[in-house]
């Protein structure tokens, strides 16, 4: 049997439990942990829910979807789930700009952890609110190779569009290394 | 009651709201990872302040604050080698080098800047003794401490935006190799060039402010800007130790590395099972 992981991340509550949520086939599970901050102020302690999703694909392989906690502070978290992944989505509301930077810090950290293909989804752009695309890209400073796709996490469709884009940088980039 | 403790506990902007509300006298002592700093006050007002080993002599903060010329400074240094600050303040305002006004601005500046310093330390022990007051032939400042207080508080918010930029300081740099990244077409400042000396994947950015004496405020600016820049690129540090797996769903589930020939054929199986979701 071989498990492949793909890792879903983003700002909190930018939709990666719902986003997992929509295709996988157990109920995702979270996982919720007490984790006392780091240094500052803080003195309470954070609940941090990991969430994750499976998809069987045949009797000998499973892809499993992580959801990362929300939180900067648990960054140690990320370098530990992007271990061995084929690929990564990075998940970002499109109707809260403010979000935004963060999700650019995201998006440049794990891709230090590990260079492997990502995608960034545009989600929640079912709200009247949401940013357009081409502004988004422009906001992120996301280089015209990287996809940017229209999401809405609740929706079964755009879910699999996403993965599947991922699935086809995946490919590409494996060719384009692999001589194939 | 001794007011002593750890900066993750009560912060500097506590304990000068404190120092300034209870209107205390006497010498606030702050070990950091990096540095010694103390900063004495009087009545509650901002009087003094030394950080590490640093050179806090009257002539050398005059000469940083621009107010002596290169030659002038040399000649101090030679020979006004034993006199007191007191003194020699006299005396330069006495020859009409300067005036009384530009000591105590540049001395107020000097110390101000160390306790800005301060303000983004979220580490450190600190005390503070009522009897231990400046020595006496330094010459002090009277500075309210709420204006301190509010630009500390921006510094510390402009820090946590910053950290929200640089997550991990254990974090290496490369320089970007995309054409056109060349760092010798950039003009950079002193400190950027300190940064870039150590530049390295083996340095993570911790280690080069260690190297280069930065506090994380400052080197976390340098490290934006250079990364904004497009110059450089985060890297994870070579020969960083991996963590170690933490007791969790992710460490249960063993996730197996297909061999490359088998790659192609095992996300083509995956494209086709999402596509039938
Ligand atoms: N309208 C809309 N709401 C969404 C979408 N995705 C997520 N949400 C809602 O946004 C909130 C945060 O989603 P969640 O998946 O918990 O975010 P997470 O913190 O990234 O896991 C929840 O109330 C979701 O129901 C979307 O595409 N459209
Ligand atoms: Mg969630």
């Amino acid at each position: 049997m071989q498990t492949v992981k793909m890792v879903v991340t983003g700002p909190f509550n930018a939709g990666k439990t719902e986003f997992i949520r929509s295709v996988s086939e157990i109920d995702v599970v979270s996982t919720e942990r007490k984790i006392s901050t780091e240094s500052e102020r803080v003195k309470e302690t954070t609940t941090v829910a990991m969430d994750f999703g499976r998809i069987t694909v045949d009797e000998d392989l499973v892809l499993y979807l992580f959801g990362t906690p929300g939180q900067k502070r648990f960054d140690f978290m990320w370098e530990i789930l992007s271990e061995g992944m084929l690929g990564f989505v990075v998940m970002v509301d499109s109707t809260r700009p403010e979000t935004f930077r963060e999700a650019r810090s995201i998006l440049e950290t794990f891709r230090a952890y590990a260079p492997t293909p990502y995608v960034v989804a545009a989600n929640k752009q079912d709200r009247e609110d949401a940013w357009e695309i081409d502004d988004m890209r422009i906001a992120l400073r996301l280089d015209p190779k990287i996809k940017l796709l229209p999401c809405v996490a609740t929706e079964k469709e755009m879910v699999k569009n996403v993965l599947l884009e991922l699935l086809y940088s995946i490919l590409a980039d494996m060719e384009s290394k692999g001589g194939g | 009651m001794a007011l002593k403790g750890n900066l993750r506990d009560y912060t500097v902007t506590h304990l000068f709201r404190l120092i300034n509300l209870a209107q205390k006298t006497g010498t606030l002592i702050v070990d950091g990872p990096n540095e010694k700093v103390l900063v004495s006050f009087r009545e509650g007002k901002l009087a003094y302040a030394q950080a590490g080993q640093e050179d806090n002599s009257l002539v050398t903060i005059l000469y940083q604050a621009k107010k002596l010329t290169a030659p002038q400074y040399r000649a101090l240094k030679e020979r006004a080698g034993n006199m007191s600050d007191k003194e020699l303040g006299l005396l330069l305002v006495n020859a009409n080098y300067i005036n009384q006004q530009d000591i105590l601005v540049s001395l107020q500046n000097h110390f101000v800047a160390i306790v800005n310093r301060l303000f983004t330390w979220v580490e450190g022990f600190f005390r503070f003794e009522s009897d231990l007051l400046p020595p006496d032939d330094k010459i002090t400042v009277r500075v309210s401490l709420e204006n301190i207080i509010i630009e500390g508080a921006r510094q510390l918010r402009e820090l946590e935006q910053l950290q929200d930029e640089i997550p991990n300081l254990d974090i290496a740099l490369k320089f970007a190799d995309r054409p056109g990244a060349n760092i010798r077409n950039f003009n950079l400042s002193v400190e950027e060039w300190q940064v870039v000396r150590y530049i390295n994947p083996k340095n993570t950015i911790r280690q080069i402010a260690r190297a280069t004496k930065m506090s994380d405020l400052q080197i976390r600016k340098i490290v934006y800007a250079l990364l904004q820049a497009g110059l450089v690129e985060l890297v994870r540090a070579e020969g960083a130790p991996r963590p170690a797996p933490p007791p969790q769903v992710a460490s249960r589930i063993p996730v197996t590395q297909p061999n490359p020939e088998e790659q192609k054929s095992l996300i083509n199986r995956l494209i086709n099972r999402i596509r039938s979701l």
